[in-house]
């Protein structure tokens, strides 16, 4: 870590200004992935603008919705009762993130503002286009495993890492923000983080200096559908190699509208909007779960060492289909693993 | 009543839930300055310019220390080396004395500076410039080049080479598979630290994160050509060592900079160098034949390992338990060793067998899955009571009760020996057993106890406790042998400047420390008993020494409890302040003290040793039952449950006990699903670099764990009749893990760790 200047913003523009004059300045929330960026040398501002303490922490009905503001906490989020009643797929993703200690810091507008943990890009010794642009990818011949089968370029296969963002792609949630000279606007959730093409320094559609004061989510009738699915290598705290966020709404067995986002295997929470075409107007049935998750991985080009993705994420719509089909309630088998007998 | 064996809490548990137990890190000292490394990015090559001037003139910088600048050590000499009780360096490269590097994350620099963030801000802008020269990093790759070591830590390395393939071949059942094991990170939840403090030039304190004190004095003072009694080495709390805390460069660096900066100077490592400076364990590739007759009896045994070493003689010895168990008419263990330009690899709880375990007892599943016979039944089967190599019998071996009660407990007549039988829900469930053993070990120890006048005694030896639980047992054994309460006892230890011990690691401290501990305080009994026997004013005068017993601070006559005299009426009489006895224990097998000054006098007590490799081979074993519940839509391996049944002679505190075996299957369960550090095969570095990528169990990995004890006493490895624990806990877990997932799925995985991806793959 070098030396940085540290500031408590209590007014929004001062916050955004102080910024935007600083092309180096970076706003911090929870801290819990730039601290560690900077611990690393990986990222390094001269200035921080802490924002915790702007009025941006409330999680509040709207018309049509619901906004979560940007600085209330991970756990907040994921433990509000409207969110719980309304949104259970963010909960559910959420609380499938980080640890406990983690989500009590971290804030939403930080949540998707985290950076990729592919390790090429953690370690200064090595090559990273987004780290260093220009340098190489280190991961494309690399250790791969936990990279990226969708909408990789040669210049990046890093994947995002939140949970939170593949709900929120799946909810088609709505990124508001402020920028200079209190310039508003808004950010449909698919296109907020990009594809890495041939700029993956760049990660998402802010600009700098501007500041996350909200995230709204549309009203649905999926919360009686949804599951978030989530594989890893433990059972808590580790990074997906394949997440499913998925929510239907049905008349009878026929599906009427339904959402499919993935995580773990892009540059950005991959919606699955191939499999939601296929789905939509269709039997809920696991053969057309199949034939739909088909369909969307038909377009997966996996690396050396990740062509197990394809097959786990194929699997893994399946189940996280099912898993809403039975009302988000099938996650109750997976907590019976963790009981004494 | 004893209190040896009984389940008491840690006596300095509270200590350490409340923050008062000190560790290394935390010596603070007036005036410290703080130091911080800097690491190699190549793999192998030179070194050839450091802008070292530059940053000389950082904020805060005291010193930037490199191979240009660095205070010349006494270079490498093996035999002089172990002759000062030195030769057990982690790596064979004292640091910073040539510009030759030799893998990826090698200490190159070390600044030194005001603060602690100062010198990582500086240590971040050193630029190191390199010629690199082309990199050994794959073990696939490196192994036709490899080299078969004839010897490992003093036994024969390659048994009876090339002597199993013919039976092998003639053999009626026959299993030879290759198994594998990835590169492991211990891990321990304290990261090393050291902090340095120089008294002029030839008197060094370093308070350091170690399993052994008296090894860290050794070599501290081998390397600056100190007096050993010069080097004082403290480590009253250690969180954790697991292999790796026995001297690694940071030790000497931190000495190194103190001296340069002429303050005392910290060092911590991050969590980052935890990866590449504190040793591994490295990734095996072993290959496994058993061949049977018709009828289940084993023929023969092979057991080949290839590995991977560097700057090192020690190598992964995963043939260890081959040949120990079962009865073989035949038994071949073999290595090939690569080198690979890859940081140190070094002892890792239950080196050798804990991929070793993994490799033969899944072997042994194969088998009797091809037999068509229980797991238990084939093992049972097979079983040996003497050691099949040395001929010699087992000092003490209960390793068929551990089958049947394990087996009992477990409720393992229920597995059928088909796989996929079983289901719940989505998941296929599946048991699975192996055989767990570790050597039991013992070295000499000195231990000196004194009473005061106030009743209060203290135990005093240059042991460590790493978590394992010396302070407490020390406390009971000695309650015992002096007839006091536990409470009135004090335990002194983590000080190299007490009587020596041997380095908490090998499961040998409880088996070595504390029939020296016994002994010291038979010693301290006699005297207070000729003290008593002498002094006209106690109703012990003139009895005979034999007809005298102990209990609760007294001495009396047996079979007269009137007949007493308390142990403070006897020093108080006496005008005594305290008294104090020492003693020395060697085991026949004549392993010598590390620290060869302050030896007391070899004891001469009737508690004699009886510790004899020559005439038995000390083993403890036990057997390791899990089941597992896979999901294989995804990939997913959940333990569901585990028993653990340990033959490990004497249990000298139930509950610390139980902790340790806990502990080893819990390091069992990550190594079958998850722990393992990948390296990049262009450039030889690490990918796998902080505990975010290392994964290591959580909470919800961790299963209820059942842990039964044998517990008779080996009546040959000491009068005490403990054997070692620290280790045999993790050994055969990884494979009942894997034979139950294959009795689950009926999927034979033979490449650690089990993650989500095998399945795919497979």
């Amino acid at each position: 870590m070098r030396p940085f200047k540290y500031s408590n913003a209590s007014e929004t523009a001062a916050a955004i200004n102080a910024v935007v004059v600083n092309p180096t300045a970076r706003f911090l929330g929870g801290g819990t992935n730039l601290v560690d960026l900077m611990k690393e040398d990986v990222m390094r501002p001269s200035e921080l603008v802490n924002v915790t303490r702007l009025k941006f922490s409330a999680v509040e009905k709207k018309e049509n919705g619901l906004s979560i503001g940007g600085t209330a906490t991970n756990a907040v989020t994921a433990n509000h009762e409207l969110v719980r009643e309304n949104y259970p797929l963010l909960s559910m993703a959420i609380l499938a993130g980080a640890s406990a200690q983690i989500r009590n810091m971290a804030t939403n507008a930080g949540n998707l503002n985290q950076r990729t943990r592919c390790t090429y890009f953690y370690d200064v010794n090595m090559p990273c286009n987004k780290r260093e642009p220009g340098s190489g990818c280190g991961a494309l011949h690399g250790v791969n495993k936990n990279h990226a089968i969708l909408g990789w370029s040669e210049k990046c296969v890093a994947t995002y890492p939140s949970d939170m963002a593949v709900a929120l792609a799946a909810l088609n949630a709505v990124v508001h923000v402020e920028g200079s000279d209190s310039t508003k606007r808004s950010i449909p959730f698919s296109d907020f983080h990009r594809l890495p093409g041939d700029h993956p320094e760049i990660d998402n559609t802010l600009k700098h200096g501007e500041f996350i004061t909200s995230i709204d989510l549309p009203a649905n009738r999926l919360a009686e559908k949804s599951y978030y699915l989530k594989i890893r290598e433990r059972s808590s705290y580790a990074f997906a190699l394949v997440s499913v966020a998925a929510a239907l709404e049905t008349s009878g067995n026929r599906i009427k509208d339904v959402r499919i986002a993935l995580g773990g295997v892009a540059h950005k929470p991959w919606r699955a909007r191939i499999a939601e075409q296929w789905l939509t107007g269709k039997e809920a049935t696991e053969a057309n779960f199949k034939a739909a998750a088909l369909a969307e991985l038909k377009n997966a080009k996996p690396l050396e060492q990740n062509k197990y993705k394809v097959g786990m994420a194929a699997k893994a719509i399946v189940r996280a289909l099912e898993g809403a089909m039975q009302g988000g309630n099938y996650g109750a088998m997976e907590a019976d693993l963790t009981t004494t007998n | 009543m004893s209190e040896t064996g009984k389940p008491i809490s840690r006596i300095d548990g509270r200590m350490k839930v409340s923050g008062k137990a000190t560790y290394a890190a935390e010596f603070n000292q007036p005036n410290m300055a703080y130091a911080f490394p800097v690491r190699a990015s190549i793999a192998k090559g030179k070194i050839a310019s450091i802008n070292d001037d530059i940053i000389r003139k950082e904020a805060g910088v005291i010193a930037v220390i490199s191979y240009k600048n660095a205070y010349k050590l006494k270079p490498l000499d093996m035999q002089a080396q172990m002759k000062a009780g030195a030769g057990f360096l982690g790596e064979n490269l004292p640091p910073l004395q040539d510009n030759t590097v030799h893998y990826p994350g090698q200490f190159v620099a070390v600044i030194v500076a005001e603060t602690y963030e100062q010198a990582r801000a500086a240590a971040y802008k050193l630029q190191v410039k390199y010629i690199a020269d082309k990199a050994a990093v794959d073990l696939k790759t490196e192994l036709p080049k490899s080299t078969k070591p004839k010897m490992f830590m003093g036994e024969e390395a390659q048994v009876n080479e090339g002597k199993a393939a013919g039976p092998l071949a003639a053999s009626a059942k026959k299993v030879d598979h290759t198994y594998s094991t990835p590169v492991e990170h211990h891990h321990p939840m304290e990261p090393h630290a050291t902090v340095a403090v120089w008294e002029g030039t030839d008197k060094l304190t370093l308070y350091d994160a170690t399993q052994g004190v008296g090894l860290t004095s050794a070599i501290a003072a081998y390397f600056f050509g100190l007096k050993q009694e010069n080097v004082r080495v403290m480590a009253p709390f250690v969180g954790g060592g697991f292999g790796s805390k026995g001297l690694w460069l940071h030790t000497l660096l931190v000495a190194m900079a103190a001296k340069a900066a002429n303050r005392p100077v910290k060092l911590a490592l991050t969590r980052q160098m935890m990866q590449t400076n504190v040793g591994h364990r490295a990734a095996t590739i072993q290959r496994v034949g058993v061949g049977t007759d018709a009828g289940g009896q084993l023929n023969v045994l092979r057991h080949h390992t290839n590995t991977y070493n560097n700057l090192t003689q020690f190598f992964e010895p995963s043939g260890k338990q081959t040949l120990v168990l079962y009865k073989a008419r035949l038994r071949e263990v073999t290595y090939n060793v690569a080198h690979l330009d890859r940081s140190t690899p070094t002892f890792m709880r239950a080196p050798g067998e804990t991929p070793g375990t993994f490799a033969l007892e899944c072997a042994m599943d194969e088998m009797a899955y091809q037999l068509k016979m229980d797991p238990v039944e084939f093992r049972i089967k097979n079983h040996t009571t003497k050691d099949p190599v040395k001929g010699h019998d087992f000092s003490s071996e209960f390793l068929v009760d551990c089958y049947r009660t394990g087996a009992k407990r477990f409720g393992w007549a229920s597995r059928s020996i088909e796989p996929r039988q079983k289901r719940q829900g989505k998941y296929l469930v599946g048991y699975g057993m192996a055989t767990a053993t570790y050597p039991g070990g013992r070295s000499a120890a000195s231990v000196k106890v004194l009473m005061n006048n106030k009743g209060d005694v203290t135990v005093m030896t240059a042991s460590i406790d790493i978590g394992t639980g010396t302070y407490t047992v020390l406390a009971q054994t000695a309650a015992d042998a002096l007839g006091i309460p536990v409470e009135k006892i004090d335990v002194k230890i983590g000080d190299s400047s007490l009587p020596p011990a041997p380095l908490a690691g090998g499961s040998q401290t409880t088996a070595s420390i504390h029939p020296a501990a016994l002994d010291a305080c038979v010693l301290l009994r006699k005297e207070l008993i000729s003290m008593a026997i002498a002094d006209p004013g106690s109703k012990l005068n003139g009895s005979k020494p034999d007809d005298i017993d102990f209990a609760n601070g007294k001495l009396f006559v047996k079979g007269n409890k009137d007949k007493s005299d308390t142990y403070l009426d006897i020093l108080n009489r006496a005008k005594r302040n305290e008294i104090e006895a020492c003693a020395t224990t060697l085991p026949v097998s004549g392993a010598g003290l590390t620290v060869p000054s302050a030896l007391c006098t070899p004891s001469q007590t009737p508690a004699e040793q009886n510790s004899d490799i020559k005439q038995y081979a000390f083993h403890s074993f036990g057997a390791q039952f899990a089941e597992v519940w896979v999901d294989e839509d995804l990939g997913t391996i959940r333990v569901k449950r585990v028993t653990s049944v340990q033959d490990v002679g004497r249990i000298m505190n139930e509950k610390t006990a139980r902790s340790q075996i806990i502990g080893g299957v819990i390091f069992g369960i990550g190594a079958a699903l998850m722990e393992a550090t990948e390296y990049d095969k262009r450039w030889g570095n690490p990918v796998t670099r902080t505990l975010a990528d290392y994964h290591v169990p959580v909470h919800l990995d961790v299963p209820p764990i059942d842990v039964h004890f044998i517990g008779k006493p080996d009546p040959h490895i000491s009068p005490i009749g403990a054997r070692g624990i620290g280790e045999i806990g993790i050994t055969g877990v990884s494979a009942a893990i894997a034979n139950a997932v294959f009795n689950a799925t009926g999927k034979r995985l033979r490449d650690l760790p089990l993650t989500p991806e095998k399945f795919f793959e497979s």
